[in-house]
């Protein structure tokens, strides 16, 4: 029950002129201190509204219809807008995309990380900026004195990020919610970026929440994983079990999908269709049109979570068993 | 500091600055005028506003390069007998004065209601924009002509005289708000769905301090671009009003009433007591806008190539 972050039946609509549209609909996962989840699936799946919804922060017409998100104890979802603000970047940050776009352009990025301090603690400019330039030199920026004091357009795309991280890190948040963080970057500079959070989280015993769409990446870094698809968790569990031995027909797919996997020359496997726009999701199973075991049942029938591979697991489909002697379908 | 100044002589604007003969002539002419403005009572050769100074026997005398010119006045006099020269020098630090001084109080109005306007949206913004529409929709003289006359029956000529110029500031300043709020509002919408917004809000920033400290600046360009125009427009419009008789009192001229002045007698005899003032305001307002085109266009991302 002393969970970290504990996220219970998060349900998220968008209120638009014909209705209400479900983009999140009933998740649940935990995190605890320290530790490190995946959040993976294709665009649209709601992985960042997922991400936004936890520090409440879904902009309109978006909102949180149902469900709790606990963070040490508190439910964020029913917090006032001034506590909420406490809450952000003070003990849950967040790290976007494209670092070319989350820094203010005019602004040196000493102002924008002393800002971030200021906001939350009760200090002084220099003590502040002190933290700043400790933070700096642990996201291994060389010169960080010399560097404080310029633009965001003076750095590298990389740089950029690591700055991002750095102010993520200002405040010593409990977790960071990395949203795609390496998306916009090289596949070299990638590779950095995802070592260096990994590491820092592991001495900060920072909790992370990475949402991705990269398997190969979650498989390094993470701990656990959760699967969406259309709005809701599909399949979760530790990450080697997962992306060893996935469950699910989605999950399967997937991982199938990675060119990795293949015989060079030979076609890449994919899911085939697309997933359905939130105002035509499917009866019963939404991955029912694309999946290759859907059954009758799989139309009429929204599939339960069903807990495999000794209590570790859980998956949603009517074609897995309970049994955990079960092998995949 | 001298960091800054680094900054500055390897930046894209002073290089563009100096490759550009229009803008190096303009800035000079404007900084000429504005010197001259600014220390209109050490560089003047007689004070216009001391009455001891005026000699009626000494009126409509012509420029010194006409036949019954004198020396002592280099421009020619006026009907009372005061130096063109040393009235026109004080009538462009008034008008300086009154255009950017009511550019400044357009600029705050305009940028803090287009702000609002913008960032927070809704019922606020449909609010604040009709307003700035309804204020538009009339013409600007009008306005002007309507809240000078109140404050000039209000305050009794006499007082007039000595508040004119705080008075034409509200007026030119109140009359063109909208501009600057529009302008803003433009830039805020395109501004507040960046990523360096949402990252802001995410930080827990405060929705002023988001506003203020990561939006406002993002939109100085385009402040900054029409700030320059719009210093010519107060000009022209303080100018305009001061011809109709609206404006500073002939005893305390601005440019625009010297030019009123002598408007009469432009074809009788006395043609340099409009024409001197005349050019004055043409070239001040002229540089000004050249000024504004080469700043337009190198603030212009589209253009920019550092």
């Amino acid at each position: 029950m002393s969970h970290l972050l504990e996220v219970i039946d998060l349900e998220v609509k968008f209120g638009l002129r014909f209705g209400d549209l479900t983009a999140i609909n009933g998740i649940r996962f935990t995190l605890d201190r320290g530790e490190r989840m995946g959040l993976v699936g294709e665009s649209g799946a709601g992985k960042s509204v997922t991400g936004f919804a936890i520090i409440n922060l879904i902009s309109k017409p978006g909102f949180i219809s149902g469900g709790q998100v606990i963070f040490n104890g508190q439910d964020l979802t029913r917090l006032g807008a001034e506590q909420m603000r406490d809450i952000r970047g003070n003990h849950i940050s967040m790290i976007f995309q494209d670092p070319m776009m989350t820094l203010n352009p005019v602004l040196t990025i000493g102002t924008q990380m002393i800002e971030t301090l200021l906001a939350h603690r009760q200090i002084n400019r220099r003590d502040a900026k002190k933290i700043a330039l400790e933070k700096l030199r642990k996201v291994q920026i060389p010169s960080p004195e010399k560097r404080l004091g310029q633009y965001p357009h003076e750095f590298s795309g990389g740089m950029r990020q690591r700055i991002v991280i750095a102010i993520a890190l200002i405040t010593d948040p409990e977790i960071i919610i990395a949203d795609e963080p390496t998306t916009a970057l090289d596949v070299t500079i990638q590779a950095e970026i995802m070592d260096l959070l990994q590491q820092l989280c592991e001495s900060e015993r920072t909790g992370l929440i990475l949402i991705t769409h990269d398997l190969g990446v979650v498989s390094q870094v993470t701990e656990k994983m959760a699967v969406m698809y259309a709005g809701k968790i599909v399949e979760s569990g530790p990450t080697d079990r997962v992306v060893g031995n996935p469950r699910h027909p989605y999950t399967q797919g997937l991982i199938k999908a990675i060119p990795g996997n293949l015989q060079p020359g030979a076609r890449l496997s994919q899911i085939p269709g697309m997933m359905p726009t939130l105002t035509d999701i499917p009866p019963g199973c939404a991955f029912n049109p694309r999946c290759p075991l859907s059954d009758a049942i799989c139309r009429k029938q929204e599939p339960p979570f069903v807990v495999v591979d000794h209590q570790t697991r859980e998956v949603a489909c009517h074609m897995v068993n309970p049994e955990p002697s079960e092998k995949t379908p | 500091m001298s960091r800054t100044w680094q900054r500055f002589k390897t930046s894209y604007l002073l290089f563009s600055f100096k490759e550009d003969r229009t803008a190096i002539f303009s800035a000079v002419v404007l900084l000429v005028f504005l010197i001259t403005g600014l220390l209109a009572p050490l560089i003047s050769p007689y004070d216009p506003y001391d009455p001891a100074n005026n000699d009626i026997m000494n009126s409509e005398m012509p420029p010194v390069w006409m036949e019954e010119g004198e020396t002592a006045f280099l421009l020619g006099t006026d009907i009372q007998g005061r130096d063109m020269l040393s009235t026109m020098i004080f009538g462009l630090r008034l008008s300086i004065l009154i255009g950017c001084g009511a550019v400044i109080l357009q600029g705050l109005l305009g940028i803090v209601v287009g702000l609002l306007a913008g960032y927070i949206g809704g019922k606020i913004d449909a609010v604040l924009m009709r307003i700035a529409d309804i204020q538009l929709s009339f013409p600007y003289l009008m306005v002007a002509i309507f809240i000078s006359a109140i404050f000039q029956v209000a305050f009794g000529i006499g007082r007039y005289e000595e508040l004119a110029v705080p008075l034409l500031i509200v007026i030119i300043g109140l009359a063109e708000w909208p501009v600057y709020a529009r302008t803003v509002r433009a830039s805020v919408l395109g501004e507040k769905n960046k990523e360096y917004v949402e990252a802001a809000r995410v930080i827990g920033l405060n929705r002023w301090r988001i506003m203020f400290r990561h939006v406002l600046p993002n939109t100085m360009t385009s402040v900054l671009v029409i700030s320059t125009i719009q210093v010519a427009n107060a000009i022209m419009s303080e100018a305009a009003l001061s011809f109709l008789g609206l404006g500073m009192p002939v005893t305390k001229p601005s440019l625009g009433s010297l030019i009123r002045s002598g408007f009469e007698y432009i074809f009788s005899g006395p043609w340099w007591i409009t024409l001197f003032p005349g050019i004055f305001l043409v070239l001040l307002v002229l540089v000004i806008n050249l000024l504004g085109d080469w700043l337009r266009d190198v603030l212009n991302p589209k253009l920019y190539k550092g």
